[in-house]
């Protein structure tokens, strides 16, 4: 299978599926997750994140190639899921019951 | 022993004359409150219907559904680069003019005219009705009677509002008053990075700017964003504002931010730490081009000051961070226990891909903050409507939502005495 994130990111290929282009397509995959699933893909990818950080520090938002893009898509899929690894032990926010926001506007990366 | 000043009369509530026994939310939980708001507050004051941005060339438009108000409307830049509103209705047979697919969703876009789907009558963008079919079958008929029935509309600091009502001639600068003139100059303009969010909320829409016209609830109800060690200190300190505004019918509080960066990066979560950015925002903020904020932000002046929250009456809240970036919220009402909020952030475009996480962080976390006020506010509204109990307490930081509420019902009591209740409308029999 040809790579999709940078060479220098091959150790996270096994989690590429969370490379996804829109807010929305990153939470709706967290909530479709288990505990245990969004455990393992933060333990693999938040010691990653200052390694990624230079990396994506280097390009500007025209400049990202297409494994670039994975990467930044990828790095905010950790975001998404850092709520519930870091505070909520579980998927949902608390809480919030049948409650939705939705993106309605973002910028195209 | 409050942590910061407070005026001489010893609360923000009394200082500003309002009062502090208990208040009733009835305005929140009657429907015919509601009915009367809609034509009492939504068809008579300035409603902010959008960003100069999104009408980026001549010829961009969007549309925006008013339930509230009982119509929907264009907002279009003419072929002269002027920002103009109509009501979006065709002249010859009432149909919606500018829609696709579905008739109750906005939609935006680029055109030369507007051309009704129905019996293609073509409007230019100044409203002129400029192409009729088969125009000699009609009766004595005139063009230029027919051109789309204007809006006013007017931008400040390159935010469009528009006003349903004909009758009433304050200009947009004298409604928004002293709180928008001491913000004027603030770089809007260069925060053009758009991230919107959009909810269906089930509580009436008063509620929602409650919630987010105090923070008297944020070390409580979000006391779980934060690791265990800052929530405690937080509940224990509470909440103090650095100061509130009130001017007319729109209000202001103005709050501290240590978080963008922390005093102690163990007070906030690892991603956090590692991307230095969070619910304050990005922490290391963009240059915008200005040495000293306008005077009416941060109006204390006091070196902690994190962001402030501008409500302008009646729907159109403006949030203006520390770190360079700033937020509106938006409160639509559909019933008189639902609407629609938007929250949109706004910053300036990132420079490189790290810049764009670090935007994402910021949006995120205001995202799981609205999922928790939001779904709060129905319980609230379910209740209120039990009417269990019909009268509450609150206190001096909860002093916005006094004024909020009775401004509403001041609007309805006016509206009410222009428009004494009169004898049902009887229907003239066909002749």
């Amino acid at each position: 299978m040809p790579a999709l994130l940078p060479a220098e990111f091959a150790d996270l290929e096994p989690y590429a599926a969370w490379a996804l282009p829109t807010e929305g397509a990153r939470y709706a995959k967290r909530l479709a997750s288990t505990m245990d699933e969004l455990q393992a893909f933060y333990d693999a990818a938040f010691p990653r994140l200052e390694a990624a950080t230079a990396h994506l520090e280097q390009f500007g938002m025209d400049a990202l190639g297409e494994d670039g893009k994975r990467l930044l898509w990828l790095f905010a899929a950790l975001v998404t899921v850092s709520f519930p690894v870091e505070v909520w032990r579980q998927p949902r926010v608390p809480d919030s019951g049948a409650a939705t926001i939705d993106a309605v506007v973002e910028p195209a990366v | 022993m409050p942590h910061f000043t407070k005026p001489a009369e010893g609360s923000w509530t009394e200082h500003y004359g309002i009062d502090t026994g208990p208040v009733s939310y009835e305005d929140s939980i009657s429907p015919g409150h509601y009915e009367l708001e809609r034509d009492a507050i939504f068809r008579r004051t300035w409603l902010n219907v959008g960003r100069v941005e999104q009408l980026p060339r001549n010829g961009s438009y969007f549309t925006r559904e008013l339930d509230a108000a009982r119509t929907s409307v264009i907002v279009v830049r003419d072929t002269a680069g002027e920002v103009r509103s109509f009501h979006n209705i065709c002249r010859h047979r009432g149909n919606k003019l500018v829609w696709n697919d579905y008739p109750r969703e906005e939609v935006s876009g680029t055109c030369r005219q507007f051309t009704c789907k129905y019996h293609g009558w073509r409007y230019g963008l100044d409203g002129e009705l400029t192409f009729v079919q088969q125009e000699s079958e009609f009766f004595d008929f005139d063009r230029a009677d027919h051109g789309l029935v204007p809006v006013r509309c007017e931008v400040w600091e390159g935010f469009v509002f528009v006003n349903l009502d004909n009758d009433e001639t304050t200009p947009l600068r004298d409604y928004l008053g002293g709180l928008a003139e001491g913000i004027a100059g603030y770089p809007f303009h260069r925060m053009t990075q758009v991230h919107k969010y959009r909810a269906e909320v089930g509580a009436n829409w008063k509620l929602f700017i409650d919630a987010f016209a105090e923070f008297y609830h944020a070390p409580v109800l979000h006391a779980k964003q934060s690791v265990s060690e800052e929530s405690r200190k937080l509940q224990g300190v509470g909440y103090e504002a650095l100061a509130y505004g009130i001017d007319g019918p729109h209000s202001m509080v103005s709050s501290w931010g240590g978080m963008s960066p922390p005093k102690d990066l163990r007070m906030v979560k690892p991603i956090e730490q590692k991307l230095r950015s969070g619910l304050f925002g990005p922490w290391d903020a963009p240059d915008i081009g200005i040495d000293e904020l306008p005077p009416g932000i941060n109006p204390a002046r006091h070196p902690s000051w994190g962001i402030d929250s501008f409500v302008f009456f009646p729907n159109f809240m403006l949030l203006i961070w520390k770190p360079n970036w700033y937020l509106t919220y938006h409160y639509w009402p559909t019933s008189y226990n639902t609407h629609i909020f938007e929250g949109t952030l706004y910053f300036v475009p990132p420079n490189n891909a790290y810049e764009r996480l670090q935007q994402e962080l910021a949006v995120v976390t205001f995202k799981e903050y609205a999922l928790q006020d939001g779904n709060t506010l129905e319980a609230t509204q379910t209740m209120l409507e039990s009417r269990a109990m019909t009268e509450f307490p609150l206190n001096d930081q909860e002093v916005l939502l006094r004024h909020l509420h009775a401004t509403a019902r001041r609007y309805v009591g006016e509206h009410q005495q222009r428009h004494p209740v009169t004898t049902p409308v009887r229907i003239p029999a066909a002749s």
